[in-house]
């Protein structure tokens, strides 16, 4: 292979080259030589973006992974839009790890679109501009006076026309252009449409490969055992009756774990009901209750760390106000419960690894394989599978480790690691549990004057200081903790925001109610504050924030009498850059319980790039935002998760999902994150419904524990 | 370990497995056709939904040895070319986004509309309790609906 890349340089056929701005690469190749079938895996790697052979196949790579947030269709219509190409004329294919020719190959922060508005369509647009170069060298005329139509260049007077796929040969040996122009939002073609998943065809026949269904010549499957407690560690093991399992060919033991390889996922799993594990406690473990009790201890204490944010004098303002409301809020372990479970090949060799899998952060994770096994990071291979979800999971790197480990402890076999659902909901990541406490105060004229938020969490702290309703409150201040525990918790959808959105805008409704405005009015009156006369830095636009509020009030009918006995809540929350407000509108049936009917969205997201995929985010956000708030919950008893598969996890399904209609705002500016904002309005949205039509204040997690639902 | 014939999607396959292997793990590691896909193996999310004759079953927890003579269909043998007005809606309305469950969904959605071919929304929840984490219900509604009108 080595020889045929090198044979294929030498022929000049393959071009790569830096460009202003991105530090990216741009490449063009030729492979109209090679048969497709000839046209071996590693030639990808010589390509940056933009593949087009001299038949006219036109190859937009995608660099970033796909964990269903729609990157890969996205990323390449931002290339394809500059390009002047037909949609319809464009492959699609995944790029590996490769950090020489891409940068930030991440999943995770709804940030592959909006860090990649601008080089991506560079990218596009300087292969435009040498395709015109190529034809106008060829036809002796200016490149000023050449434009392209769908995949050709034209020249006007002449009528002269060629196809990209007739002009590339020339275009590699042309100089990249330092500077090139971008078209204006008004000339999109693509941007803005609505463009199908790249990936749909081979979903819905079943071909799609994901990580978990890897399988090589040589492999076995492994299954992790993990200990059943947070906080335990392996005493002892008796293997002999696992090991005379069918289909079982090896356990191994390392670290705190037992891994159990054999010839099918099944008989791997049922190998490790075999084994005998002895695991003994190491410290005390905690359940649900004592987590409770122990972060509201921290909050009847002044805050111990430095507060996030302070503004003026809140104690001070409490004493004089006319008015003081207070609220707690509490939120539940969550798992991520990605329907595809942890899984990851690994053939690690004497000096080199191939890696292959669903991965978030395949830049980190393979500077973590390389320290694990002392192979330089040059010798470690990542190739990122598209992903059955990620939600944060997936940005650890815990299940690659595994798989690592396991491939070099069996004597250096390929290994797919696959968990089990048990094992992939108890013994991995967590959404922390949270505790917040609220205080707020009014001054005689009903002005909110005060604010402030003590938070505590379990291995993560839980605030952010900057944000809304910062800037809109004269006194303002924000204290956030940290709650030490053997429990692992990590990012999940929209963190931070996904609790921090329930909580403060409950707590910003039951204020309203509080002093008789109405929740709508009072947030546009808190940033008509903050844009007329700010406390302090803002991370938001009190316009744009305000524009989404009202127009989410508006498509709603807010404030508009229903029919029959139907009640409105309102949220709106600014995360990744997106200005979302929803509208959630419930029903109460005879008998008095409530049913969730629909929710209205309205989002300032900035240019939409796909309106399909931007749409069906946000549906998705909303969606698991509702199902998460009204049935999730992961708790533990001695450091035991209880629920450990779907018949005791409760995730919202077809019957209960309400209607959703999302609107956009229509403006020129640069897209921002969509795959998580949509997610923490919904569950306050729908709160506030709740209490608009009972009185009843949900201050915890899942709702229906409340007894107040159908 | 016994010996099965079991005929998925028209072709026999000849397979030596323990007899209380469930038919998702014959179709997967043994066949190797991955597009059945896991999620939990008790029976909950639908991932694994294939179809025993014409009835949708998730075959995570049927054991190899109750398929008997009858006839099995995965998703690869839904169409030759993913042009089952099912597969045909779903790309129509854009529904997946990781994908994952889709093929259980889709499965589970060709079973319903052989049944009952204009279902009402009450019918679709009924029988549609797959569990998609991203959410995609609406459009794989909506993209039921798209299917059962194309076929009227
Ligand atoms: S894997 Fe069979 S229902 Fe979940
Ligand atoms: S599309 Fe991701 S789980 Fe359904």
């Amino acid at each position: 292979m080595e020889g045929l890349v090198k044979k294929l340089n030498r022929r000049n056929f393959i071009r790569v080259s830096a460009i202003a701005g991105g530090g990216f690469v741009l490449g063009f190749n030729f492979l109209s030589s090679c048969s497709p079938e000839q046209r071996p895996g590693q030639l990808i790697d010589l390509n940056a973006f933009v593949k087009i052979d001299t038949n006219g196949e036109i190859t937009i790579m995608n660099p970033n992974p796909e964990v269903g947030q729609g990157v890969k269709t996205a990323l390449p219509i931002l290339v394809a839009e500059e390009l002047d190409v037909d949609w319809k004329d464009i492959r699609v294919e995944q790029a590996g790890l490769d950090t020489n020719k891409y940068t930030r190959q991440v999943a995770g922060g709804s940030g592959s679109v909006r860090e990649s508005w601008e080089s991506f369509r560079k990218v596009g647009a300087t292969a435009r501009q040498m395709l015109i170069n190529a034809a106008a060298m060829g036809w002796a005329v200016s490149a000023d006076t050449c434009h392209t139509e769908n995949g050709m260049v034209v020249h006007k007077k002449s009528g002269k026309k060629a196809k990209y796929g007739e002009l590339v040969e020339r275009a590699a040996t042309l100089d990249v252009p330092q500077e090139v122009n971008l078209k204006s939002n008004a000339a999109f073609k693509l941007i803005g449409k609505r463009i199908a998943n790249v990936d749909n065809q081979a979903i819905v026949t079943g071909q799609f490969k994901y990580g978990i269904d890897t399988k090589r010549e040589g492999m076995l499957y492994a299954t992790i055992i993990r200990p059943p407690a947070f906080g335990q560690l392996l005493e002892s093991l008796d293997d002999t009756a696992a090991r005379k399992s069918p289909g079982v060919k090896q356990v191994l033991k390392f670290e705190n774990k037992i891994a159990v390889l054999g010839q099918s996922t099944w008989e791997v799993l049922q190998g490790a009901k075999m084994v005998k594990a002895e695991w003994k406690d190491d410290g005390i473990l905690e359940s649900t209750t004592d987590y409770s009790k122990n972060l509201k201890s921290v909050l009847l204490n002044e805050p111990k760390e430095e507060s996030r944010r302070k503004d003026g004098n809140v104690l001070e303002a409490f004493s004089s106000a006319a008015k003081v409301v207070e609220l707690d809020f509490e939120a539940p372990f969550l798992a991520h419960n990605t329907m595809e479970p942890m899984n990851f090949f690994a053939h690690v060799k004497k000096d080199s690894a191939e890696l292959y899998g669903p991965i978030q952060t395949p830049e980190r994770t393979r500077t973590r394989i390389a320290e694990l096994l002392g192979i330089p990071e040059e010798k470690i291979a990542i190739m990122m599978t598209r992903m059955g979800g990620g939600f944060g999971r997936r940005l650890m790197s815990d299940f690659v480790e595994e798989a690592a480990t396991v491939s070099k402890l069996a004597g250096n076999i390929p290994v797919n690691v696959i968990w089990s659902r048990e094992s992939d909901m108890s013994g991995g990541f967590y959404r922390p549990m949270y505790s917040y406490k609220y205080k707020a105060a009014v001054d005689n004229d009903n002005k909110l004057i005060a604010w402030h938020h003590h938070s505590v969490g379990v291995g993560s702290s839980a605030a952010s200081g900057d944000s809304f309703p910062a800037g809109a409150v004269a006194n303002f201040q924000v204290d956030t903790e940290e709650y030490k525990s053997p429990v692992s918790t990590a990012p999940w959808r929209a963190p931070t925001h996904n609790f921090i959105g329930f909580s403060e805008q409950s707590f910003i409704d039951e204020i309203a109610h509080k002093i008789g405005k109405d929740p709508v009015a009072f947030r546009l009156e808190m940033l008509e504050q903050a844009k007329n006369n700010p406390i302090g830095k803002v991370n938001y636009n009190p316009d744009r924030f305000a524009t989404v509020i009202k127009k989410a009030a508006e498509v709603a009918e807010w404030g508009k009498k229903k029919a029959g006995n139907v009640f409105q809540g309102f949220a709106a929350h600014f995360s990744f850059e997106t200005y979302v407000a929803e509208v959630a509108e419930l029903e109460k049936q005879a008998d008095g319980k409530l049913k969730l009917k629909k929710i209205y969205c309205v989002a300032d997201c900035g240019t939409v790039v796909n309106l399909s995929g931007a749409e069906t985010q946000l549906e998705g956000g909303i969606i698991d935002g509702i199902g998460h708030a009204m049935y999730a919950e992961l708790t533990l008893t001695k450091g035991k998760p209880d629920q450990t598969n779907f018949n005791t996890y409760r995730m919202i399904r077809m019957r209960e999902v309400p209607e959703v209609e999302v609107h956009f705002i229509q403006n020129n500016e640069k897209p921002t994150g969509l795959g998580e904002p949509g997610l923490p309005p919904a569950g306050p949205a729908l709160a506030n419904a709740v209490f608009a039509a009972s009185g009843v204040r949900l201050k915890t997690q899942p709702f229906i524990k409340s007894g107040l639902f159908a | 370990m016994a010996a099965f014939s079991i005929t998925v999607n028209n072709k026999k396959h000849q397979v030596e497995v323990d007899p209380k292997m469930p038919l998702l793990w014959v179709i997967r590691d043994v066949i190797g056709l991955t597009g059945t896909k896991y999620g939990c193996g008790i029976t909950q999310c639908g991932a694994c939904t294939v179809h025993v004759g014409n009835a949708a079953v998730r075959s995570c927890m049927f054991p190899v040895e109750s398929v008997g003579d009858e006839k099995i269909t995965t998703i690869e043998g839904l169409s030759e070319s993913g042009d089952h007005p099912v597969q045909l809606a779903w790309k129509e309305i854009d529904v997946p986004q990781c994908g994952y469950c889709q093929s259980g969904q889709i499965m589970a959605a060709v079973a319903l509309l052989k049944e009952n071919p204009s279902p009402t929304d009450d019918d679709i929840h009924k029988t549609m309790t797959n569990i998609c984490r991203c959410g995609t219900y609406n459009r794989i509604k909506k993209a039921i609906k798209a299917a059962a009108t194309a076929r009227v």
